[in-house]
């Protein structure tokens, strides 16, 4: 292993982490304004050219500002915690692939810090520890509140996991690999991203992601309303920065590892001709689905917490069950008989999806609900 | 549930499509009502003389008790408005003021009148008394400053005959 190896890696990890530390400043921004149109606003426009440079104003306010530590905090977990938070957010979007290779200095180098095999079982397990980070400031924070929040994120998210790992087995058997590079490189062709063929499997992650990360219909780990702001209660100056960076470069990789698993990664007209142009149509389906979010969370109302819970058990685990079973039968079919028939897979998970939002609604209109 | 979800994002699209509302505050303003009770302002005659005659109607009316007026005499020679006296001193505590109004209706010579005036901000409070020349309206042309030197027996009547206000 030559040193231009290492060089190389040093050199892709850290144009990653810039471009996500400047993408949270500017998804900030993006949030603010987009939310603020959708609300008939026109929202920050004053620092900067049209309020570009609103996030630094607030990044330099943050800094400055005083940090408090509670008395009776425990002062080690309250200090790691927003790191534990923070890191894997930037780590899980190592492994993915942001374009196809390119040649520069006589290199073949894959516009992934790193391409390993198991890339759908990594995403996975980093974005588990996230939530310790999240129970531990809510614990050590010494607060009621904020333990709630806490309590509150750590069952959210095992909850949603369990979906989430269902759907991204819908990519990985339509994929017929767990490497990230081979999911995207399986989308190639007309129809051939897998939402089209698993409309409802990319629902169910997009939900389960929204959940994963603390997302308005899903934020009850930082209802204002009810538990102030939850397991970031007693946090101020830099280390709540860190974790509303959490937040948000979390919301930035699950859009992307969306935009991977189901729409179809970098690929796009001409992306093969021009390499460079895989990082700007990943730039683009993340910035879509970005949007989606924000305009998700100016319409829908927060959900109430039993509900989600009774939302993530009762319904979308067993629709993730059920789209993995069809998708399964979908693939063995076509193989077996006839490769149309693999077109019955987004039929019959509509048709799944649409049973299960009946069964939502029946659970809404009951009248002693539980 | 899917229908009402998607009326929901239709709601805030419609938003999206109308376009925002904002005013953008200092650099456009909007107008106000025309019955709308800003600052006030000391109104003169065509000629420039001044209608307030110092009569402290206006302060005797003020519920705050922010005017203070103080008369003095007209003569022919150094004639300020119409009629015996004008107002010599006329100064309106800002801070006290509550923008009522009842100067504007207790004044015979409609000379105090609520402007359209809202931008009043201080950082010192004897900046918020406003004195006579700083509620004075402009003079239409410079040779109309008061105090004029007139005939005599030209205003003799201090109230002008007026209709009663229709607005």
């Amino acid at each position: 292993m030559d040193w231009t190896l290492w060089l190389e890696w040093v050199i892709k990890a850290l144009v990653l982490t810039l471009t996500f530390l400047v993408g949270f400043g500017y998804l900030t921004y993006y949030e603010r304004r987009f939310l603020a149109l959708l609300q008939s606003r026109l929202g920050p426009n004053r620092a900067g050219p049209q309020g570009l440079l609103q996030w630094v104003a607030d990044a330099i306010k943050l800094i400055f500002k005083e940090e408090l530590t509670p008395a009776k905090a425990y002062k080690l977990v309250f200090f790691l915690a927003p790191i534990i938070t923070m890191v894997p957010s930037i780590v899980i979007a190592a492994v993915i692939p942001w374009g196809p290779s390119v040649n520069l200095f006589g290199r073949n180098i894959s516009q992934s810090v790193a391409n390993i095999n198991v890339g759908v079982l990594f995403l996975m397990s980093i974005a588990s520890i996230a939530v310790y980070g999240i129970v531990l400031a809510g614990w050590s924070s010494n607060n009621k509140y904020a333990m709630m929040g806490g309590l509150r994120s750590s069952a959210q998210m095992i909850s949603y996991e369990l979906t989430l790992g269902l759907s991204m087995v819908v990519a990985i058997l339509l994929g017929n690999s767990m490497s990230l590079v081979e999911i995207v490189e399986a989308q190639r062709g007309p129809f051939g991203w897998f939402i089209f063929v698993q409309p409802v499997g990319a629902l169910i992650f997009w939900i389960a992601t929204i959940a994963e990360v603390n997302r308005h219909p899903f934020d009850m780990p930082e209802a204002e309303q009810e538990i102030v702001a939850g397991y970031h209660t007693e946090y101020s100056g830099m280390k709540f920065a860190l974790f509303f960076m959490a937040e948000y470069q979390k919301m930035i990789v699950v859009s992307a590892i969306l935009a991977t698993l189901f729409l179809g990664g970098y690929l796009g007209p001409g992306v093969d001709q021009f390499p460079w142009l895989g990082p700007l149509y990943m730039f683009i389906k993340i910035f879509v689905l970005l949007g989606i979010m924000i305009w998700v969370r100016a319409s829908w109302p927060r959900i109430r917490y039993d509900r989600l819970m009774a939302f993530g058990w009762k319904i979308l685990l067993p629709l993730a069950l059920a789209v993995v079973f069809i998708t399964a039968v979908g693939i063995l079919l076509a193989q077996e008989v006839n490769p149309w028939l693999m077109w019955l897979t987004p039929v019959l998970s509509l048709l799944a999806g649409w049973v299960a939002s009946l069964m939502v609604d029946r659970a809404i209109r009951r009248k002693n609900y539980a | 549930m899917l229908k009402e979800l998607g009326r929901g994002l239709y709601t805030t699209f419609k938003m999206l499509i109308e376009g925002p509302v904002t005013t953008q505050y200092p650099e456009e303003k909007r107008q106000v009502r025309p019955r709308y009770r800003g600052r006030h302002v000391l109104k003169r005659y065509e000629n420039g003389l001044e209608k307030c005659i110092g009569c402290s109607l206006c302060a005797a009316a003020c519920p705050a008790d922010a005017i203070f007026v103080e008369a003095s005499e007209n003569t022919d020679d150094e004639r300020f408005s119409p009629g015996d006296r004008y107002a010599s001193t006329y100064e309106i505590n800002m801070l006290r003021c509550i923008y009522c109004g009842f100067c504007e209706d207790a004044c015979p010579t409609e000379a105090i009148v609520m402007g359209d005036n809202y931008e009043l901000s201080f950082t010192d409070r004897h900046d918020a008394i406003y004195t006579k020349d700083k509620l004075l309206e402009a003079v239409p042309s410079q040779e109309m400053t008061t105090p004029q030197k007139v005939e005599p027996g030209l205003y003799t009547r201090s109230v002008p005959q007026m209709e009663n206000p229709r607005d």
